[in-house]
């Protein structure tokens, strides 16, 4: 089996805290993941759970307190390591009195191309991110999704194996977003292993193998989207519309909710055909029925909540 | 970074920056040595008119003071007691010094001796030291030191009974002034040229400045008074010594035996005083003692003035 | 192919240009221009001393004041920003990303002395003088200066990559004057009789940099020929600080934790 894309073991990160900086506040705690090559892997938590920490020890942004990382089998110490490695921060600031063009020419140049081969490749990436006609603009006129855009491209210009994306979808409009999707999903089509933090779920359940939630610093869960959430169906969520004339069951009155003449209700599963029936015996149309999976958001808060309640209690035992 | 590259760079770091210091010290010397004989040819002051140096000192006039302040006595310490050495940057150090602040008083008194002094000893140019002082004392007018100073300048290097006389006079009217100094204005009057005027004058810059040069070197004056005023009595004594017994003593030793001295008389060097044969005494050749050159003659050329004032005694 | 400081060094070029530094070479000519008028109606025989002694001078202050306040943002600059994220992802050692800042600015310090020189040579043609061998020691003087900038701009940039533009500016000012009044403040402690204190002052003069040692300007007025052992030792002593300097800020920075 080969070397996985990103081996984590036991990465951990204090901070000095407290007025003398004397305490440790731990940022990362001992976190240990496997990212095999060629997967989509979100990384999420919520503000302040630890997932830029976690990537900028990884670029060598700053220095483990305890464990070690690897990324294609190289320590992160290597500097060769980042030749295979392309990374997008959070909230990009480039050299404002550069173009975009500028830019990624200059950052071209610390790998080994010709002067062809790198004009080529700024001019390619540029179209993929949509800056192509922006390109002779100075990056300090750039709106928040154009910086992103040309953060994106400076990532993956030079053909990395594995690509570090944090919040790569912050700042972005819905057509933004979806181009970022498609660039994320073509470079898995091209077989590279992309790790992403974000706290947007939605975008994780779609886009993800595998997904690490990260609350407190503390790894909470890693698995697949469906895996982590119970795959148990618990409810079932009936649309529907009442028939003039016609009074609705008492039941299932007092448990629907109404958007004008339209009805939602949501049912254990158990009693799925017994409430069509009792809807059927009233004529009421029939819209929809879907079953509730609990969400990866759900999921989430409620491990927040447990993670904050035990602080919590942790706190409250301290004083 | 892991910790075994960590440690790594720390030794390197810890054993290049002690090495290259050391390199960047044995540099500096060289450079020294060579900035050292340039100045030796040729020392040159970047700026020499205080107006300007006032200016672009930016409003830290004193602390620049202060610094050409050491410039001079280090220029001073180089030269002193050198054969040939060339003095002519003294005047425009002290010159500069006085100019950033007037104020500093020791600049004046240390240009009074050593601007004047000749020989070896100082730039031989009275006539700076006595302008230099008249700076002095028109910045400091209630400094009656300088006044002493000035009245020093005229009587033992330039001969000048009569300003030094009314400077010393004019230094007394300071409610501050000791008693001494009216007096030195009377007595230079009366008596210009006595030792005892110049005994008191030597005495008195000795107590009253704290300059170690300055003190080493009135110390060295008083020394030669005292063998001076000897040589006096013991001239004296050598006479009744000749009508007695119808010739000169041939050294103290003879005149003791003749009950003349109680003891035989030692310079304050510690050497006894030989006499020749006219009948004056002198101080033993190997003795250091050095007479002052009594301010009797009016100056020559080669100190740059002749004071119009000096009269003769 | 270029090598990695060198790219760094280039772009770090190219903004001190976009960022329109080298626009005080305007007021250097203009300063210039107004004193070539000036001089010609002062007292015969000191033109050409003033002029070197006004053009060197400014030479100096203006490169300092560039050496000092560029060189304390060249790091600090680039955290702040966060410009330093991506660039450190890329194939970089950071003591490469130093260098490459350390030689772009004194590019941009190369570039401005010599046209400074240039503007001070034309200065002197207007005033009349035709140029004689005694000249070249202005060049010397110059280059003088611009070691000068060298070892200042290292020591900016080391104060950069752990301070603030301010205090970094304070602490660099502050050796620059000190290396400046070096030889006085040894004189200082040499004349008290202060044992240690003297002791302290006399390995102070060595650890400082000697600024002092550079300064020729005297000398170029004066149209006094420049030993060229005295421009060998200097080059070496710039040369051996410089590298100094760079080893202890590479060895600050490469342990630094990035915000």
């Amino acid at each position: 089996m080969n070397a996985p894309a990103i081996e984590i073991l036991g990465l951990t990160k204090d901070y000095p805290a407290g007025f003398w900086r004397k305490r440790m506040r731990r940022s990362l705690d001992h976190l240990t993941l496997r990212v095999e090559e060629g997967e989509v892997f979100g990384f999420l938590g919520p503000n302040g759970a630890g997932k830029t920490t976690t990537l900028k020890l990884l670029m060598g942004l700053i220095f483990p307190t305890e464990g070690t990382a690897q990324i294609r089998g190289m320590s992160i110490d290597d500097a060769g390591m980042h030749r295979e490695i392309g990374y997008l921060p959070e909230q990009p600031y480039f050299y404002d009195y550069l173009t975009a063009r500028e830019l990624l020419d200059y950052y071209a140049r610390f790998f080994d191309y010709s002067a062809v081969e790198r004009r080529e490749r700024v001019e390619r990436f540029l179209g993929m991110v949509g800056l192509a006609t922006a390109g002779d603009v100075q990056l300090r006129k750039f709106s928040k999704g154009m910086l992103q855009r040309a953060g994106i491209a400076q990532a993956i210009l030079h053909d990395p194996q594995v690509i570090f994306l944090d919040e790569p979808m912050s700042g972005l409009d819905p057509v933004g977003r979806r181009e970022v999707r498609d660039i994320i999903l073509d470079l898995k089509q091209k077989g590279r292993t992309v790790f992403f933090s974000t706290h947007i779920l939605p975008d994780a359940e779609m886009l993800c193998d595998r997904v690490a939630v990260l609350v407190g610093g503390k790894l909470q869960g890693v698995g697949a989207p469906g895996e982590i959430v119970s795959v148990e169906v618990q409810s079932m969520e009936i649309l529907f519309e009442g028939r003039v004339g016609r009074v609705l069951p008492a039941n299932v009155a007092a448990r629907a909710t109404q958007l004008g003449a339209r009805y939602r209700v949501e049912v254990p599963e158990a009693e799925l055909y017994a409430t069509l029936e009792q809807l059927r015996g009233c004529d009421a149309r029939i819209l929809s029925v879907t079953p509730l999976r609990p969400t990866l958001e759900e999921y989430f808060l409620r491990l927040v909540g447990r993670e904050q309640a035990q602080s919590h209690a942790v706190e409250v035992a301290a004083r | 970074m892991s910790n075994s590259s960590q440690w790594r760079s720390v030794w390197t770091t810890a054993i290049l920056v002690p090495l290259f210091f050391a390199a960047i010290a044995v540099l500096q010397v060289r450079i020294d040595a060579h900035t050292r004989t340039e100045s030796q040819e040729k020392e040159e002051l970047l700026l020499r008119s205080d107006a300007a140096i006032k200016k672009l000192s930016l409003g830290y006039d004193s602390l620049l003071a202060d610094i050409y302040w050491t410039r001079a006595i280090q220029y001073y310490g180089a030269r002193a007691g050198a054969p040939h050495a060339d003095w002519g940057l003294l005047w425009p150090l002290l010159d500069i010094t006085t100019a950033l602040d007037p104020h500093l008083i020791v600049a004046y008194r240390f240009g009074a001796i050593f601007l004047s002094e000749t020989g070896d000893a100082g730039a031989g140019r009275p006539d700076l030291a006595a302008e230099l002082v008249k700076r002095g004392i028109a910045a400091n007018p209630n400094q009656w030191r300088l006044y002493t100073d000035l009245g020093f300048l005229y009587y033992w290097r330039l001969g000048n009974y009569t300003d030094a006389a009314a400077t010393y006079l004019a230094g007394s009217k300071n409610p501050e002034a000791p008693l001494w100094v009216k007096l030195m204005a009377a007595r230079i009057a009366d008596k210009g040229g006595s030792i005892e005027t110049s005994r008191m004058i030597w005495s008195e810059l000795y107590e009253s400045t704290k300059d170690p040069h300055i003190r080493k070197y009135a110390e060295q004056e008083l020394r030669g008074l005292k063998a001076q005023e000897d040589e006096i009595q013991l001239d004296e004594l050598a006479g009744e010594y000749h009508k007695r017994f119808g010739r000169y003593p041939s050294s103290t030793q003879e005149m003791h035996d003749a009950g003349m001295l109680a003891d035989i008389p030692i310079d304050p060097a510690g050497f006894t005083y030989a006499i020749g044969s006219d009948g004056k005494f002198h101080l033993d050749p190997a003795s250091p003692i050095v007479i002052p050159v009594p301010p009797k003659a009016p100056p020559t050329i080669a100190t740059g003035t002749t004071d119009s004032n000096s009269n003769e005694r | 192919m270029s090598s990695i400081p060198e790219v760094v060094a280039i772009n770090t070029f190219r903004e001190a240009v976009r960022d329109r530094v080298l626009y005080n070479l305007v007021f250097f000519a203009l300063m210039m221009i107004g004193a070539a008028i000036l001089v010609g109606q002062i007292s015969i025989g000191i033109e050409r001393l003033v002029i070197i002694n006004l053009g060197l001078s400014a030479i100096s202050i203006f490169g300092l004041l560039m050496a000092v306040f560029i060189g304390v943002g060249l790091v600090y600059k680039e955290i702040e920003k966060r410009t330093l994220y991506s660039l450190l992802a890329k194939p970089i050692r950071r003591w490469q990303f130093l260098t490459g800042k350390y030689a772009g600015l004194l590019l941009t310090l190369t570039v401005n002395t010599a046209l400074m020189t240039l503007g001070l040579g034309a200065a002197l043609f207007y005033v009349g003088r035709p140029l004689i061998r005694a000249d070249a020691s202005i060049l010397v003087a110059a280059y003088f200066i611009l070691l000068e900038l060298a070892l200042v701009t290292a020591i900016a940039l080391f104060f950069s990559c752990f301070s603030s533009p301010m205090l970094s500016a304070l602490f660099t000012l502050g050796i620059y004057i000190t290396g400046v009044f070096a030889q006085d403040i040894r004189a200082f402690g040499d004349l008290t009789h202060n044992g240690p204190l003297r002791a302290t002052t006399r390995i102070l003069y060595y650890l400082v940099p000697n600024f002092h040692n550079f300064n020729v300007i005297a000398l170029a007025a004066h149209g006094e020929a420049i030993a060229l052992s005295l421009v060998l030792q200097n080059t070496l002593y710039a040369l051996l600080y410089v590298a100094l300097v760079l080893i202890a800020s590479s060895a600050v920075f490469s342990r630094r934790n990035l915000k």
